[in-house]
């Protein structure tokens, strides 16, 4: 195939097939999340489970003082990736032009040279975690391979989209297509490893929000 | 019989200075990426060469490329380098119809075997033993094994014989192929476009006469002089695109001030050709300039590459039956297993047995 085949290739069927993957996947973590049923609370509700479950989701996107008890590494690299990554992926115009295909949607994008600061945060703080992740003994001995595979899976998008923003390494065409194929490999991976969390880390919070709205206390 | 005229020879009996055939000849080592210090050298190789024989078969094509070629106003390189070449066949060109024509071509193969050039422009249908195109009853499919036969090289001319073009496209119903799929013992050159620039014709053929050879190329075939760097990377527009400034209709404010056309479906970034540099109508413009994105038309495949006016990052073919398929079945198999795993747990529940003291002391013991 040439590389121009592989780009209608990675920009059709490629794009569907990863997207239906992601979308299936998510939609059956969650739903069997919820009808695996919760056991019934008999005591007398003293507060909102879903105004708690609410505020609990929105609020511990935030640092409060409570995080810093295992030092300030953790949090700095959690953020800064997060954000790095965030960002880049939703203020960059090309990105939001795929997303405008999808669904019709578009906002404000962010100029280039601050999307390059977002991606390289982003890689950075992907390398100093796995840095520490080696360096920290007890870290190291809990990690697995997945661990090892979602960190590959998350630095390949954000590292091929720079050498596609610069034209580094190969041509525009395969680099594209490079960058594509990572977005997509990531897509079909998410709903199948830790990296669901970006979507049932709401579940979660929604979940430790309502138990403690349920019984009256701030979660 | 008289001999051979050599091309200067040819070019003063029309009027051309050799102030401007050594223009041209600067011209041409500059646009075919050589250094400025063989330009004398091909400026010899030209005032020697004989016109050597160019057949030129067009099979399924729309006369496009033959038209770019021609349209080009005189006096050009173009067309001076086709005073440089005996056509001893061209459908649109040569004056000679039905069995005068072929006769030209079978002249000119039997007196030029081994040496001649031939163009083609079009696609070669093959579906149904090529039963889709035919020229004076024989298929395009065999007077090109016919003709290639005693060539010294091919040149594909234009994109549907470099690479199947607009009769490839999708379904394919004649089962159009390029000219590289079928000739595998001769050197095949791709001059892609939709037309190609008339100037890399011109350029490709004055590299064969002055080198006797056909010049380097792409992992496509294509003349690197001219297909080597992106539209994306030549293109005037590019400090806007850098700068994330981009025009959003033909006709606002960004389309005015020349701002990168990106998201009006510019496909310069993964097309190689030389319209940023060399342009069109004797450098006048290209499509860039002229306010409209890239096509890609030199680029294989490009009319199954989405659409003309979809950005390069969007996907190409809708999603929206995707997704309400994969929501169905996600939903439909996340319910059924959270309730499979509600029932088992509630069965392990019923069937769960308290440990007893008397069960205790019998393990004791």
């Amino acid at each position: 195939m040439t590389s121009t085949e592989w780009l209608i290739w990675v920009r059709g069927p490629g794009l569907q097939l990863s997207l239906g993957i992601f979308i299936l996947g998510m939609t059956y973590r969650i739903m069997q999340t919820y009808f695996l049923g919760r056991a019934k609370n008999l005591a007398e509700p003293r507060g909102s489970q879903w105004l708690h479950g609410m505020k609990t989701i929105w609020w511990r996107s935030f640092f409060h003082p409570g995080m810093t008890i295992r030092g300030y590494f953790t949090i700095i690299s959690g953020y800064t990736f997060h954000l790095g990554f965030i960002i880049t992926l939703l203020f960059l115009d090309q990105h939001i032009e795929l997303f405008r295909s999808w669904t019709g949607l578009s906002w404000p994008a962010l100029p280039p040279i601050v999307i390059t600061i977002t991606a390289v945060l982003g890689i950075a703080a992907l390398v100093a975690v796995l840095v520490d992740r080696f360096a920290d003994p007890v870290r190291y001995l809990l990690s697995d391979y997945q661990d090892y595979l979602c960190w590959v899976l998350t630095v390949l998008p954000l590292v091929t989209g720079l050498l596609l923003v610069y034209k580094m390494w190969l041509p525009y065409t395969s680099l594209l297509v490079v960058h594509i194929i990572s977005f997509e490999i990531l897509l079909v991976a998410i709903p199948f490893t830790k990296l669901s969390h970006v979507f049932t880390i709401f579940i979660a919070r929604w979940y430790n929000g309502a138990i403690a709205g349920y019984k009256g206390v701030q979660s | 019989m008289t001999k051979a005229k050599t091309l200067i020879e040819h070019l003063e009996q029309q009027g051309i200075s050799r102030r401007g055939f050594l223009k041209f000849c600067a011209l041409t080592t500059s646009m075919m990426a050589l250094p400025p210090s063989m330009a004398p050298g091909v400026a010899r190789a030209l005032e020697t060469a004989r016109r050597p024989s160019l057949i030129w078969l067009s099979f399924q094509e729309c006369t496009g490329c033959t038209e770019s070629l021609t349209r080009s106003h005189s006096p050009t390189l173009e067309n001076i380098i086709f005073n440089y070449l005996s056509l001893d066949y061209h459908h649109t060109l040569q004056a000679a119809s039905g069995e005068a024509a072929e006769q030209a071509r079978e002249t000119a193969m039997k007196e030029n075997h081994g040496q001649y050039l031939v163009a083609v422009d079009g696609s070669i249908p093959v579906k149904d033993g090529g039963v889709y195109s035919t020229i004076a009853g024989i298929s395009n499919l065999e007077m090109l094994q016919q003709t290639v036969e005693g060539a010294a090289a091919v040149v594909a001319i234009g994109t549907c014989a470099a690479f199947g073009g607009l009769p490839r496209a999708h379904p394919n119903p004649t089962g159009a192929v390029p000219v590289q799929e079928l000739v595998r013992d001769k050197p095949v050159v791709n001059v892609s476009g939709c037309p190609p620039i008339p100037v890399v014709i011109s350029g490709v053929l004055a590299h064969y006469l002055t080198f006797g050879r056909i010049p380097d190329l792409d992992d496509y075939g294509r003349p690197l002089s001219f297909f080597g760097t992106s539209i994306h990377d030549r293109c005037y527009r590019r400090p806007y695109y850098n700068k994330g400034l981009f025009a959003e209709t033909f006709d606002d404010e960004g389309a005015r001030k020349g701002w990168c056309l990106y998201k009006l479906g510019c496909k310069g970034p993964t097309t190689y050709n030389a319209c940023a540099t060399v342009k069109w109508n004797q450098g006048t413009s290209f499509p860039i300039q002229a306010g409209h994105g890239c096509f890609g038309c030199s680029e294989p495949d490009f009319w199954d590459a989405g659409g003309f006016y979809q950005p390069l990052s969007a996907g190409i073919g809708s999603v929206g039956g995707v997704a309400a398929v994969a929501v169905a079945a996600g939903a439909g198999a996340g319910i059924a297993a959270g309730l499979a795993q509600q029932s088992q747990r509630k069965h392990a529940q019923l069937q769960h047995e308290k440990v007893t003291v008397a069960d205790l002391k019998e393990s004791e013991s």
